[in-house]
């Protein structure tokens, strides 16, 4: 009896769960082997070309320092956007869920996050209005201070920080949020008591137990900051080439695509070793 | 320093923080109702950008596609999540934690990557780029979003109702429909805002599968802005945001999220 309603349980179980897991097999699994693939052909296998298996695109990577100096510039580009983010929203998370109190919470902490889910593009786009040069930060600099100034940070990579930043800001806000607010305030009252002074209590009582937290949120900063090519192009300009926007190039420019999927698969590789190594910390964070 | 004035600096710091979230959007939203092409100052209030964004036959068009893709979108999303989510709630079974951390990699792998790869795939079995290619991607992506908030409503259902209904003759499909469904509700709204959400603002994946002049918003204003940008694009990138903005206040009201339970 209780075996036959354990198979009945695994049909139904099965059934509900094919179609989620086909379709992500589709669209996603399946891709991603057909990438890899890719990167070690010579040419598109459609239609008349001649193709067949190569080593060339990875050699490629290695041989000439261009791929490799891209790849060290956007991961520079990850860590200076996450420790920024980090030391700008970590104070944030703790005004939130440590002096803030009541109801003005809950809507501040909204109020915080709700861009992160707004457009992305619109947002990097609404920077380009506000830097350029003869912009509106050019506009409110000549009127507040005596002297003349021109600031014109569009085009620069100051410009591609500060937009990148504003993207993902909410991601570490959001998740030390959650690891402070998971901390029992009678355990910092306790310290306090005990004559523990403001220093101390953060560095060995608040800042241990909220680094997972921390963690998880520079993760979910660092990986697509490194994948990032609109941000780039559009605040960056002709200094804007990252590693990014050369694969964007491959796909939509130079066509060769053999090539942008091997750049793309050593992407994923970086990416899949960033968070194996960091996957305690962020399924501690979920948690 | 006192505990009083150091309330008062960490507010004036939340403040800042709000300030740089906000001030370029409000900017944005400022210049689209101002007169000068070139977005000079001082300001003089226009809504002609508005007005030619109702003749611009081309923003229009993509602007459409993007509501009813993200429709579409939403619509399937939402009945396969919600569906794999009661079973990963409901049934115990030998994989369940792989099928559980085969979820993450649509969110964490970085869309450039997801995108090009879809392009490269749907290519080859020649479904080539175009509007059915975009919604299976947006689809993958809106999957997990949905099965995490419906799950994350899951959590809170007494298991012993199902045992119940069924205990007094109702089918599993009827306790399903009648028992689970109506209390995850909230969930499931919420999750199917969160895909609309995703697939109405998505960009990069969208960028590798749509065929060039048959393109979504977001795409569209992405050609248009490195060509050069205009006003018209500005009050379009406006008019998204608010759109996109409503739509997250919405989610937040039945997911909870953010809020303590």
């Amino acid at each position: 009896m209780s075996s036959l309603s354990a198979r009945q349980d695994r049909i139904r179980a099965f059934t509900l769960l094919s179609p989620a897991y086909l379709w992500l097999t589709v669209a996603v699994f399946l891709p991603l082997s057909a990438m890899v693939f890719f990167s070690f052909l010579s040419d598109v296998p459609f239609g008349d070309r001649e193709w067949h298996g190569t080593l060339e695109n990875y050699q490629e990577f290695f041989q000439t320092s261009t791929y490799a100096t891209l790849l060290w510039k956007s991961l520079k580009l990850g860590l200076m956007v996450t420790g920024i983010s980090v030391l700008i929203g970590f104070p944030c998370a703790y005004v939130l869920a440590k002096v803030i109190k009541g109801r003005s919470r809950e809507a501040l902490f909204l109020l915080v996050i709700l861009p992160f889910w707004s457009n992305s593009l619109v947002r990097i786009f609404s920077w380009a209005i506000v830097l350029r040069g003869n912009g509106v930060l050019d506009f409110a600099a000549n009127a507040v201070l005596p002297w003349d100034v021109r600031i014109n940070l569009m085009f620069s990579p100051t410009a591609i920080v500060i937009g990148l930043v504003h993207s993902y800001l909410p991601y570490v806000i959001l998740t030390s949020y959650l690891a402070l607010q998971a901390i029992d305030d009678s355990l910092i009252e306790a310290a306090r008591s005990l004559g523990a002074k403001r220093r101390t209590i953060l560095t060995r009582l608040i800042l241990p137990l909220a680094a997972p937290g921390i963690l998880a949120g520079a993760v979910l900063i660092f990986v697509p900051v490194v994948g990032s090519f609109m941000e780039p192009r559009l605040l960056g300009g002709r200094r804007g080439t990252y590693y990014g926007t050369v694969i964007e190039d491959q796909f939509v420019a130079v066509f060769n695509w053999p090539l942008g999927a091997a750049l793309s698969f050593i992407l994923l590789a970086v990416v899949l070793v960033i968070l194996g190594a960091f996957s305690p910390v962020l399924r501690r964070a979920r948690t | 320093m006192s505990n009083r004035l150091l309330a008062h600096l960490g507010k004036a710091y939340l403040g800042l923080i709000l300030f740089f979230l906000y001030a370029p959007i409000l900017v944005m939203a400022a210049m689209s109702f101002n007169a000068s092409e070139f977005y000079q100052l001082p300001f003089s209030f226009s809504t002609e950008w508005y007005e030619r964004l109702w003749k611009n036959d081309e923003i229009l068009e993509a602007a459409w596609r993007s509501v009813w893709i993200a429709v579409v979108v939403t619509v399937i999303a939402t009945s396969l999540g919600t569906a794999a989510s009661i079973a990963l709630f409901r049934y115990e079974f030998p994989g369940k934690t792989v099928l559980q951390l085969l979820l993450f990699p649509p969110i964490a792998i970085p869309w450039l990557i997801t995108g090009t790869a879809m392009l490269i795939f749907f290519f080859g079995i020649g479904l080539d780029r175009g509007t059915p290619a975009v919604i299976i991607g947006h689809v993958a992506l809106a999957l997990p979003y949905v099965i995490v908030v419906v799950t994350a409503r899951l959590a809170t259902f007494d298991r012993t109702l199902e045992e119940a209904a069924r205990s007094l003759g109702a089918s599993a499909w009827k306790v399903t429909m009648a028992v689970t469904v109506p209390w995850i509700l909230p969930g499931i709204i919420a999750g199917g805002l969160f895909a609309f959400a995703v697939s109405f603002d998505q960009f990069v994946v969208s960028y590798f599968l749509s065929e060039p002049g048959d393109s979504t918003l977001p795409v569209l204003i992405y050609t248009s802005i490195r060509k050069g940008f205009t006003p018209e694009i500005n009050a379009v990138s406006t008019i998204i945001i608010a759109v996109s903005m409503g739509i997250m206040l919405l989610a937040a009201r039945y997911s909870n999220f953010g809020g303590e339970q």
